[in-house]
């Protein structure tokens, strides 16, 4: 896990100051260059290059269906198993191609994890859910998993609230606990990147809520990147924004600014609400 | 008459030309039952289960028959489930899709509608005589397994479409692979309706008589067999020489073996329903 080392260097006291799509000296954590992607002859993604900052926030907004999932998932590479999926161009994570024959997609995943539309804990216990990611990399020690699955539960601010029923069915859970609880059973495999698709777009405004302070806080340890549909949302807990369209890359850069004067009409006419 | 009073009336005939039907199987079944019990439950006892068979009714009991049985479930069993859960994950999780797929899907479908009677001469031919297997259990069991493999197969791969492509995602974003996915998730998710078609599929098995009697189940065996090489009768096959004679009670003899058959796969269903409400209820998703 050498990009956790990398993300704990003196760099991150600029995690403070807020960060500039190009930043002098922090790093980029995650490169998309001239990305294509098709599903058979239907071209999701047209020619996408973007730069990620480390330890920022980063939003994909767009109208339903302009590719802002598919270039989530490119990240983890949860696209590969789909039907008639192909693509063009580069991922780089720490500079390395993450399409490259010589990466395994499972290591990949260690590193990269990922928060789903709707939460989706397995059917089994709490515990044995966050403890899920570990037990399958062959971890044996009983001790070092039950500490990662309380540091992991604490980090996803959902141990006070269930710290007397770890045995209990995670299916048993509020739907805000759910969604918290997968993000904690992301973070027990103590990835560096996050990737959200729609985390809260299944919950109420308050567990909503919780999750978007959640997600602020996790910014100092993770690179996230959230695709969201809700755009108050996207201006609250975003860095950057790209605004997707029709498989474009309309526009990308500080959330402000794209929220507040956006350099295309067509960004200003989606968050303005006039279409999408 | 208007159209809405017709419309009514239509709903009405149709509504009793369902619970004439309904009603039409259930009372023929329970005469049917109604019948056998009436028959044979004077000759239930300890003593028809475990004595041998024998020239005379009354001292013919059922002993060889449900050893046999036994003997053929457990070996079907050993056989059909691995062979037919694993071809039901094969070709639900791993098979690419093209046109061989298409093929092998389409077929497996028909082979579960295949009479039973050609699974049989197909027993015959390959077990009995090309493998020299004789008229064993082995040739029976493996009769019965290649029957009710599709079943198996199909009920198999409805059970893992059944469980959500989410807990698969969330799996493999994890960093699981395919078979840490399947093994871990997949499969116990979908374990209760793999269990429930595979017991389905075995209570049909329990029944069969056609394709035993062609294999080389024999009607008098009077010995409870040894080890899976050994000749065999089954209750179905017991049950069909004992309504063919023509002394009553052999026929009464038959409508008792009816019985415990009935009984047997009365327990079997209900072991499958049990568990399908067990693991529904565990599975809400």
């Amino acid at each position: 896990m050498d990009s956790e080392t990398t993300s704990q260097q003196p760099k991150t006291s600029q995690v403070e100051t807020k960060p500039k799509l190009n930043p002098n000296n922090r790093s980029f954590k995650l490169q998309a260059e001239n990305i294509d992607v098709f599903y058979d002859d239907f071209q999701a993604i047209k020619d996408i290059s973007l730069d990620i900052v480390e330890n920022s926030i980063t939003a994909f907004i767009g109208p339903s269906g302009c590719g802002k999932s598919t270039f989530l998932r490119l990240f983890n590479r949860m696209n590969d198993n789909i039907d008639g999926f192909h693509m063009n161009g580069k991922i780089l994570i720490d500079n390395k191609n993450i399409y490259d024959e010589s990466i395994k997609v499972e290591e990949l995943r260690k590193k990269v994890g990922m928060v789903f539309q709707k939460p989706n804990p397995f059917p089994k216990s709490i515990y044995e859910n966050v403890a899920y990611g570990l037990r399958i990399q062959g971890v044996k020690d009983e001790e070092f998993i039950e500490n990662r699955v309380i540091e992991s539960l604490k980090q996803a601010t959902l141990y006070s609230e269930i710290e007397d029923n770890l045995d209990k069915q995670a299916l048993s859970l509020s739907g805000g606990q759910q969604q918290r609880l997968c993000i904690a059973r992301a973070l027990a495999v103590k990835p560096s990147v996050l990737l959200m698709d729609e985390p809260t777009s299944a919950l109420d405004p308050i567990s909503s809520g919780k999750i978007e302070d959640l997600i602020h806080e996790l910014k100092k340890e993770f690179t996230i990147v959230i695709v969201t549909h809700n755009m108050q949302q996207a201006a609250r807990v975003s860095d950057n924004t790209a605004f997707l369209y029709m498989g474009n890359l309309v526009e990308y850069g500080d959330t402000q600014k794209i929220f507040t004067n956006p350099e295309k009409d067509r960004t200003q006419n989606y968050i303005t609400g006039r279409f999408g | 008459m208007n159209n809405a009073k017709f419309n009514r009336l239509k709903d009405k005939a149709f509504k009793y030309t369902g619970i004439i039907a309904s009603i039409s199987g259930i009372v023929v079944l329970a005469i049917f039952i109604g019948f056998v019990i009436y028959m044979g439950v004077q000759r239930l006892s300890w003593d028809f289960i475990v004595q041998l068979p024998s020239r005379f009714a009354e001292e013919s009991g059922i002993y060889t028959a449900w050893m046999g049985t036994v003997w053929i479930m457990v070996f079907t069993t050993l056989i059909s489930f691995p062979l037919g859960v694993g071809a039901g994950i094969y070709l639900e999780e791993y098979a690419p899709e093209n046109r061989w797929s298409k093929f092998l899907e389409i077929n497996i479908s028909n082979l579960a509608s295949v009479p039973s009677i050609i699974y049989g001469l197909l027993g015959l031919g390959v077990f009995v005589r090309m493998m020299q297997m004789g008229n064993s259990i082995l040739a029976g069991a493996l009769t019965l397994s290649l029957l009710i493999l599709p079943i198996i197969i199909v009920s198999t791969r409805e059970a893992i479409k059944a469980v959500p492509s989410s807990i698969r995602d969330a799996s493999n974003a994890l960093g699981a692979s395919k078979w840490q996915t399947i093994w871990h998730q997949i499969l116990p998710a979908s374990f209760g309706g793999i269990l429930t078609g595979v017991i389905l599929a075995l209570s049909r098995a329990i029944g069969e008589t056609a394709p035993l009697i062609v294999v080389g189940a024999l009607v008098y065996v009077p010995f409870a067999p040894q080890n899976p090489l050994d000749e065999f009768t089954v209750l179905p096959v017991q049950i069909y020489n004992w309504v063919s004679r023509p002394q009553e009670e052999f026929i009464i003899n038959a409508a008792a073996a009816i019985i415990v058959l009935l009984g047997i796969t009365f327990i079997m269903n209900g072991i499958a329903v049990y568990l399908r409400n067990k693991w529904q209820s565990k599975m809400e998703w």
